[in-house]
């Protein structure tokens, strides 16, 4: 059984610790005050992050250039496509969610394509689609002022015990993508290409239809937060997934995922998220201004990127 | 005739380790004032370690060096350059997206400011022009374009050139090995000019001819040792073939040859362009040697082989599931983050399942099973693999294999490095698993290891020049095949 | 290995050097075709006061373009180059306006902090995406704090020289002129340019040859940082006055640039001519065009995509009948 010594060996450990930290500094400025209510905020908006955060995962986990730049044009579609679907009517709500997963697998789809067929480098194939992407969405969402349905919009702020039910969507989200991950042949096998994409293929592991099914799914995982997104915040918007773009990478960075591939971390993805969430809200609470916000939040990414660094495993 | 005092280059007692693998051990290496030294042995005789040591971009465990008799305590590749030493390496280091002129300004500080780039050009086109006459490259061309014989050219060409820097000492590690003999002659004719004119040189080849006719002196490498030193004139071809491979076949195993041609061919190399004149077939529970120098095309053909499973293509057809055991552990095999029970399952995962999910008990049982059959040496199946020796490291992926449901295993060259405790195991186990109905394709450089095989077929540039029958093999004949000789 | 033969020497050459020539032709060919395009399209467009107006944003994004051109050289990638140009933009409306040498010290100061992170990335093998985009929200949230709002104002010596009539050729061409064939020298002619792309081709043989890597990667990142304030500056001499937001989109532009002008993100291929073209590539299609084409403005952004995929596509398929 795990010793005391080897969890905090385990790298994910350090970003609860951060998220804890943020969230005693903020609950001791408020002298107690709303230390509940901080926690669940956190936790419902912590989601969004999760859930791109860990396709995100899986995509830099393929190795060394491998990430997906279009996650953000991405929600910001999927978002006004839900919205579209769903037409302010209860009864089409799971028709908009399945719109929008579909519209974010066409966009993971077209970018496998053009790394494979045109033989981009991922970050320009993802870069350019976002082009693309975020046009068609300035088109198609133009004038777009539909609100979610009510149950929709009411269901982010729904409790279960206490517990908001959009942060168990993100925990059992998690544990899929954990299982997945670490017992499934899928997951399996995007750590051995992670680490070795020739030894992969040589070891019978099917590489292209892996890689295939990676962007895939963060584009599906991409598309899902769209949907989720709008219902959150009332509305459909082209810049409403603007800031995943950086805060999906990071997570996946500080949360013990080696950017070098063939290492992930899904609780780590949890505690970075809220990690990074509970720092917004202590800057918040301590009345920085936003830039000063921003000023730490970028120290503290690269700051954690040096520090991890210098323990490397494997070669 | 060695006499220090007067020695260009001196190693004394050089040794050097790769973790279990002594890749040298102990030698004494002079090297005079205008001679060209010939060095030859093996694959893995440690040739490649002693020059990328007295180039400077390898250190030595322990033993010393010194140039033009002075002990050199602080030696590196810059060190190297300034008192005049130069290597051509046998993994190119061309810029690929530079010119030829501007890989040789590259290399000459001294080639800076303006008209530094025409005289680069100047200076590698006359080097060119003097050592591969009708070259047919300019500077300006980019290295990247070049044919892999042309880079080669230019790398010896920048080699010979001259700016700040003396140059008393070139080590040419294999230079003729992508020239054709036309060019090769050339080269050749250019060290006797070169040597004629000052400066010494050491000449890697397995070419022999090229040897006898172009050096001095001839040494012969052997397991990281020195084993013979002789003037040219006074040795042959056959001499030096004897001193390098030894009379090491003489315990051949009297082997009854049990498999029929009753069985089914499982995997098939027609005869052809591709691959050269000769076909190969191999059969249900054969286990088939390719043989030849190093990178002559028998890792190509399993890789060819391993991608032709399931689809025939190209004159190859497959038949049956296959698993490789790699050779190149690093780059080919092993899943450094990994454990070693995830390396040995990797192969097996499909059958390793229980609904979508890997059933951790089973997955435990075979690599258990797998530890136990094949002595893999660990406590604990969780440690990291790398946590292994080369020699176990190399067990896990055969473990890998032959846990797998492949009946044809392809094994390139796997026995790199590894002791000759873990070989002898795991002979006796590809006998045995040959004996269940598996079919083995075994490349390796390794000459004692092709007594294991039913029948042997020997390349040479890509091709299957000669097929040996387990009866008819020995390692004269393997070399005579392996070893072209300059017709030019 | 030996290879066969090729057919002969001279053919193979010639067919090589053809598709290079076509290669390296791709990117003015793409800006030929667009301005062809144009000039269609509208006539008038082609003159010398319609290209002042269609290049007007075109200078900085060039230079950021040079900038991140820089890094992708030694196979690295400035994420935070966009919110260091806004940055830039916000000192210069306000330090360099009110108190010239504390503004051109910060600005100084901070070409210093790129060098820093170039020893860092290379020194703990960082990889320099995630530095960097850590560094973009730094880059943002300083140019916040120093101007929350819109506003300040260039200093009149900058607007007079971003504003400066030239006869015959407008004024953005030339200046992408000189850009290009001044980074062309120093990068493509000079012994230590020569050094420092091979770095990105084969680190190995670099250090081999006696080259020290960490100053490579210290000088380049140094020139990124360099170019990003000279970008910045360039940007607000022609807005003049800034806003933190200001610089954003230039860090996805300025791949794209460079990419679009016949670099690569590995192996030290780059092309300072080529990446000034890109730039100005991106700048006529991203509205002149279009708005000629009368397209609505909503595909603006798309047709950046779509230029970027032919263009790439268009290489891949040279490339392959070349290899």
């Amino acid at each position: 059984m795990p010793s005391f010594a080897k969890l905090f060996a385990t790298p994910w450990i350090w970003s609860f610790l951060g998220a804890l930290l943020v969230w005693l500094a903020a609950v001791i400025f408020t002298g107690g005050h709303g230390a509940g209510g901080m926690i669940t905020a956190a936790l419902s908006l912590a989601v969004f992050t999760v859930i791109v955060g860990l396709g995100q995962m899986f995509v830099v986990t393929l190795g060394p250039g491998n990430v997906d730049l279009s996650l953000p044009a991405n929600i910001g579609l999927a978002s006004a496509v839900a919205m579209k679907t769903m037409d302010g009517q209860d009864s089409l709500i799971a028709l908009g969610l399945l719109a929008a997963l579909a519209c974010g697998v066409v966009i993971g789809l077209a970018n496998y394509a053009l790394i494979r067929v045109l033989r981009i480098p991922p970050i320009i194939a993802t870069l350019s689609s976002s082009f693309i992407i975020l046009s068609t969405d300035i088109h198609y969402g133009r004038g777009l002022q539909i609100k979610p349905p009510e149950s929709f919009a009411d269901f982010a702020n729904v409790q279960i015990l206490g517990f908001p039910i959009l942060g168990l969507f993100g925990v059992a989200l998690a544990v899929v993508a954990w299982a997945g991950l670490q017992r499934m042949v899928y997951g399996r096998s995007v750590l051995a290409i992670g680490q070795n994409m020739r030894a992969a293929k040589l070891a019978g592991i099917p590489v292209e239809r892996v890689r295939m099914l990676t962007y895939t799914l963060s584009g599906a995982l991409g598309g899902i937060n769209g949907a989720l997104l709008a219902g959150y915040f009332r509305g459909a918007s082209v810049d409403i997934g603007n800031e995943y773009l950086l805060s999906s990478i990071a997570v996946v960075v500080i949360g013990g995922t080696s950017v070098a591939g063939g290492k992930a971390n899904v609780p780590g993805i949890w505690g970075a998220s809220l990690f990074l969430v509970l720092l917004l809200t202590m800057l918040n609470t301590f009345g920085v201004s936003a830039g000063l916000r921003l000023l730490l939040t970028g120290l503290i990414i690269v700051g954690v990127i040096t520090a991890a660094g210098g323990h490397k495993t494997g070669r | 005739m060695t006499d220090p005092l007067r020695s260009i280059a001196k190693l004394d007692g050089v040794r050097r380790s790769f973790g279990a693998v002594r890749a040298l051990d102990g030698v004494d290496f002079t090297v005079l004032p205008k001679e060209c030294i010939g060095l030859v042995g093996h694959n893995g005789a440690g040739k490649s370690t002693l020059m990328s040591i007295l180039a400077g971009t390898g250190t030595p465990d322990s033993g010393q060096i010194a140039i033009n008799g002075a002990a050199q305590t602080a030696w590196s590749i810059q060190r190297a350059r300034a008192l005049g030493v130069r290597c051509v390496f046998q993994e190119l280091s061309l810029c690929p997206n530079l010119s030829v002129a501007e890989n040789t300004r590259v290399s000459h500080a001294s080639l800076k400011g303006w008209g530094g780039a025409k005289r680069a050009a100047d200076l590698i086109r006359a080097s060119l022009d003097q050592i591969f006459p009708g070259h047919g490259i300019s500077p300006q061309d980019i290295v990247g374009d070049l044919a892999i014989g042309q880079r080669q050219m230019v790398e010896v060409a920048r080699a010979f050139t001259v700016t700040d820097d003396p140059l008393h000492l070139v080590i040419l590690d294999e230079p003729t090995s992508s020239l054709d003999a036309q060019t090769a002659r050339q080269l050749l004719d250019h060290i006797r000019h070169a040597v004629a004119g000052g400066v010494s040189c050491i000449l890697i080849s397995h070419i022999l001819g090229e040897i006898l006719d172009t050096s001095d002196r001839v040494v012969v490498m052997r397991d990281g040792k020195v084993v013979a030193d002789e003037a040219a004139a006074n040795l042959t071809r056959s001499a030096l073939v004897a001193s390098m491979g030894g009379a090491r076949l003489h315990a051949k195993t009297n082997r009854t040859d049990t498999q029929g041609t009753s069985q089914p061919i499982v995997a098939e190399v027609q005869a052809g362009a591709a691959h050269g004149p000769i076909g190969l077939q191999a059969r249900r529970g054969e286990v088939i040697g390719l043989a030849g120098l190093a990178g002559h095309g028998q890792t190509k053909l399993l890789i060819d082989l391993f991608e032709a499973a399931g689809s025939p293509r190209n004159g190859l057809s497959v038949a049956g599931a296959v698993a490789l055991v790699a050779g190149d552990r690093q780059t080919d095999g092993i899943f450094p983050l990994w454990s070693i029970a995830k390396n040995i399952s990797i192969r097996s995962l499909a059958a390793l399942r229980r609904g979508v999910f890997i059933a951790a008990d089973k997955e435990a049982h075979l690599a258990e099973t797998w530890r136990d059959r094949i002595g893999i040496r660990t406590d604990d199946l969780d440690n990291n693999i790398l946590s292994l020796s080369g020699g176990n490291q190399q067990k896990a992926l055969f473990a890998r294999a032959l846990a797998s449901d492949a009946q044809i295993i392809l094994m390139d060259d796997p026995m790199r490095g590894v002791d000759i405790g873990t070989k002898l195991d795991v002979y006796d186990l590809i006998r045995a698993q040959a004996q269940q109905g598996r079919t083995f394709l075994w490349y390796t450089t390794e000459t004692d290891e092709l007594d294991n095989c039913d029948r042997v077929y020997v390349f040479r540039n890509g091709q299957i020049v000669a097929v040996l029958n387990h009866g008819d093999l020995t390692e004269e004949k393997i070399i005579q095949s392996s070893f072209a000789e300059v017709t030019a | 290995m030996t290879t066969a033969a090729p057919p002969t020497a001279a053919q193979s050459r010639a067919s090589r050097n053809r598709a290079r020539l076509l290669r390296t032709m791709l990117p003015a060919l793409s800006m030929a075709l667009i301005l062809l395009a144009i000039a269609w399209l509208n006539p008038r467009a082609i003159s010398y006061f319609g290209f002042s107006l269609m290049l007007n944003l075109a200078i900085p994004i060039a230079l950021a373009t040079i900038a991140q051109m820089f890094v992708i050289t030694i196979n690295e990638l400035d994420l935070s180059i966009g919110t260091f140009v806004g940055f830039v933009g916000c000192v210069t409306a306000t330090w360099l306006h009110d108190a010239p040498l504390l503004g051109a010290l910060v600005l100084l100061a901070s070409i210093g902090v790129y060098a820093g992170l170039g020893a860092l990335i290379h020194l703990r093998n960082l990889p320099s995406i995630v530095v960097t985009l850590g560094m973009s929200f730094v880059w943002q949230g300083l140019a916040i704090l120093l101007l929350p709002k819109p506003g300040g104002s260039a200093p009149d010596w900058l607007k007079g020289f971003m504003g400066l009539k030239v006869p015959f050729v407008p004024f953005p061409i030339v200046a992408a002129v000189v850009i290009a064939l001044v980074v062309h020298f120093a990068l493509m002619r000079s012994a230590y340019g020569t050094v420092l792309r091979g770095a990105g081709g084969n680190p190995q043989a670099i250090g081999r040859a006696g080259w020290s890597l960490l100053k490579t990667k210290v000088v380049m990142f140094a020139m990124t940082g360099l170019f990003g304030v000279i970008s910045g500056m360039a940007l607000i001499g022609i807005t003049t006055s800034a806003d933190a937001n200001i610089g954003n989109g230039y860090t996805l532009l300025s791949i794209a640039g460079v990419i679009l002008g016949g670099g690569e993100f590995v192996g030290g291929r780059v092309s300072p001519i080529g990446a000034v073209i890109g730039a100005l590539t991106l700048a006529l299609a991203a509205s002149p065009l279009l708005t000629f084409m009368s397209i609505p403005p909503d595909w603006q952004v798309a047709a950046n995509g779509v230029i970027l995929i032919s263009v790439l596509a268009a290489r891949a398929l040279i490339s392959r009948k070349g290899a």
